[in-house]
């Protein structure tokens, strides 16, 4: 069974259809990359998988999305124990405006963790999951806004890592960094890989290639190709998936 | 460049005329000008606080002992009692002995204070003109009786004014805050667009009701209605200012607070989410967090106009110028005594004077306010970067 899958997803923000018979599945403990040029739907996409488009305005979904078999657009579906489950890390880094421990322990706290024993010790796992530890231990009372953007990112990576979700969802997680910041977030997620299953959308051709285990390309909306990585960059199937990965366009 | 000096210039001149013409209640006597306080020439006492001539004509200090003279009964004489020491006759038919009766009657009678116009001081007067103080700022301040007019001493205790003032603003704020929050509150986060598209500019036009409208409103609607709910005599009371200046801060509330959640970044909003917090965690643990500057400048600036309001509070607060002990008594503001006085206070008379020191201290309060708003915003937007 996969862990996650789309079947003939159609996507509409009003009038307009971002996404036209997407149908996608991927494997536990994987990290599919979503590449594409900009305004292909593959942040769209991603963003299904937690229903963080039920934020926007007038848009509308059809086909179904199963994670883990369960429909996640059914009616009954609790959204908060799915966000929980599905955890996010988005294109700039968006610590709160509290210091580094107080961001940790945020998820523990709204989902009704009120021992502090455990909190104090998820948080800190949770940090040093991210390679974070060493570098914040002294300061933890220290608002999150004192560090760098990368450990910021990385912040936000164990902030979403400490409710213990099994999906972990990466809009451009490193857009916004520096190659040294960018370099320390892509080891993270060789690591991550082996606990959870990994969606990222990235812009960087090298980075998905480096990272990913599959690769999906997306272009105007639709699915052109989705398979390994491998294949994708050396003998992609399709003639636009060449064009782009080649950078002949996009 | 020049409006704003001019403007800066303006404001300026109107504050030193301000303090200038309230400064001038502490050089003056308590006493209205031209009449005196005599006392008989062998009493010892040479000076007195307007606090103890007023404890003395409302018969609360009954010996000059208590004032550290002698021990004799005080006699309280105004010029109207003559009547009842001498005859019509005597007094003469255009009255032209009344000052000559009036010495002879100080002499004779040892513990006598008398209160008289200085027309009726004989050509050699025997008793003794008493000194009076001047009104001291802390008497001004914690005085409790505003008798501005009072014969013989004007009573200048601004303490009730005070307390009546700040009073109504609390229970304002007490109401209109929460309501305020949960409307800003509706409109950022849970609102449609199309229905905050409608219901905002109504919430702003509230603003722009004129003052006197909503005391009517007060006047006819919310003063009868307290009335009746709670069984009083009357139902101009402080409860009923604060809820007409509930209503008035509303929109400024409203408002600002509604504009300090919007700018509540997505990112932020995301990240919540995007953890498992449902929809109120998040208004709760980061819009409010986030939007506390502009929320607590909303507020301060609510209280800022319920503060300084004037014509609605002065329908229906029942001005009864006595320390409020509840919301259920009637109470008089600042602002209220200002606007009810000013017209028959004579122009330069220490009235006149006291009423302009009220509005230095209703600018000194409302200045406090507008201060604690700018170090509010700045503290924290400098938190935020």
């Amino acid at each position: 069974m996969h862990k996650i899958e789309s079947k003939n997803i159609n996507f509409y923000y009003g009038e307009t259809q971002a996404l036209h018979d997407v149908s996608l599945s991927m494997k536990e403990n994987t990290v599919t990359a979503l590449i594409g040029p900009s305004g292909c739907g593959k942040s769209t996409y991603l963003r299904l998988l937690n229903r963080m488009n039920d934020l926007i305005d007038n848009t509308k979904l059809t086909g179904t999305i199963l994670i883990e078999g369960e429909d996640i657009y059914a009616k009954n579906t609790n959204v908060d124990d799915l966000r929980k489950n599905v955890g996010m890390v988005f294109q700039k880094p968006n610590p709160f405006p509290k210091s580094i421990y107080e961001n940790v322990a945020y998820g523990l706290k709204v989902n009704g963790i009120t021992d502090k024993k455990i909190i104090e010790e998820r948080v800190i796992t949770s940090i040093e999951q991210v390679a974070l530890w060493g570098e914040v231990k002294d300061k933890l009372k220290k608002s999150a806004f004192e560090l760098s953007g990368g450990q910021q990112q990385r912040l936000c990576i164990a902030r979403a890592l400490a409710i213990q979700p099994s999906i972990l969802l990466m809009d451009e997680p490193t857009s916004a960094l520096d190659p040294i910041s960018t370099s320390k977030i892509e080891e993270l997620i060789y690591e991550l890989k082996n606990k959870y299953t990994i969606v990222i959308v990235t812009h960087n051709m090298q980075q998905a290639g480096r990272v990913s285990d599959t690769t999906a390309f997306f272009y105007m909306g639709e699915l052109i190709e989705y398979d390994k990585t491998k294949t994708i960059f050396t003998k992609p199937s399709q003639k636009q998936t060449e064009d782009y990965i080649t950078g002949r366009f996009g | 460049m020049l409006s704003s000096a001019a403007t800066s210039i303006t404001v300026v001149l109107i504050v030193f005329f301000l303090f200038i013409e309230g400064a001038g209640v502490f050089t003056k006597k308590p006493i209205e000008e031209g009449f005196l306080l005599v006392v008989h020439s062998t009493n010892p006492i040479q000076k007195l606080e307007p606090s103890q001539v007023k404890d003395i004509f409302d018969q609360k200090i009954t010996n000059w002992k208590q004032l550290g003279g002698k021990n004799e009964p005080i006699v309280l004489f105004r010029t109207e009692d003559i009547t009842e020491f001498y005859s019509d006759e005597e007094l003469g038919e255009n009255f032209e002995h009344f000052p000559a009766k009036i010495d002879e009657y100080v002499s004779k009678t040892p513990g006598v204070i008398a209160f008289f116009s200085d027309k009726y001081k004989a050509k050699n007067f025997h008793g003794k003109e008493l000194e009076i103080n001047k009104i001291k700022i802390f008497e001004f301040l914690s005085g409790e009786e505003w008798f501005p007019t009072a014969q013989p001493i004007a009573q200048m205790g601004v303490k009730a004014l005070i307390y009546g003032t700040l009073w109504v603003s609390f229970g304002a704020i007490l109401l209109a805050l929460p309501i305020g929050l949960a409307a800003a509150i509706y409109l950022s986060e849970i609102a449609r667009k199309r229905t905050r598209n409608i219901l905002k500019p109504l919430i702003e036009l509230l603003a722009g009701i004129p003052s006197v409208v909503y005391g009517f409103f007060g006047l006819v609607v919310i003063v009868p209605l307290i009335q009746n709910v709670f069984g009083l005599p009357v139902g101009e009371t402080g409860l009923a200012g604060s809820i007409v200046l509930a209503i008035m801060a509303l929109p400024t509330i409203i408002t600002i607070s509604e504009d300090a959640m919007r700018t509540t970044p997505r990112a932020m909003k995301e990240a919540s989410l995007a953890l498992g917090a449902s929809h109120w965690q998040t208004i709760y643990k980061v819009v409010i967090p986030y939007s506390a500057s502009g929320i607590t400048a909303g507020a301060i600036l609510g209280i800022g106009r319920a503060i300084g309001e004037t014509m609605a509070v002065l329908m229906v607060t029942g001005n009864a110028a006595i320390i409020p002990h509840t919301l259920l008594a009637p109470l008089r503001t600042i602002p209220a005594t200002i606007a009810a006085e000013l017209g028959e206070a004579a122009n330069g008379g220490l009235h006149y004077q006291s009423l302009f020191a009220l509005g230095c201290i209703l600018f000194l309060i409302t200045f406090c306010i507008n201060m604690m708003v700018e170090f509010v915003t700045n503290r924290n937007s400098h938190k935020k970067h």
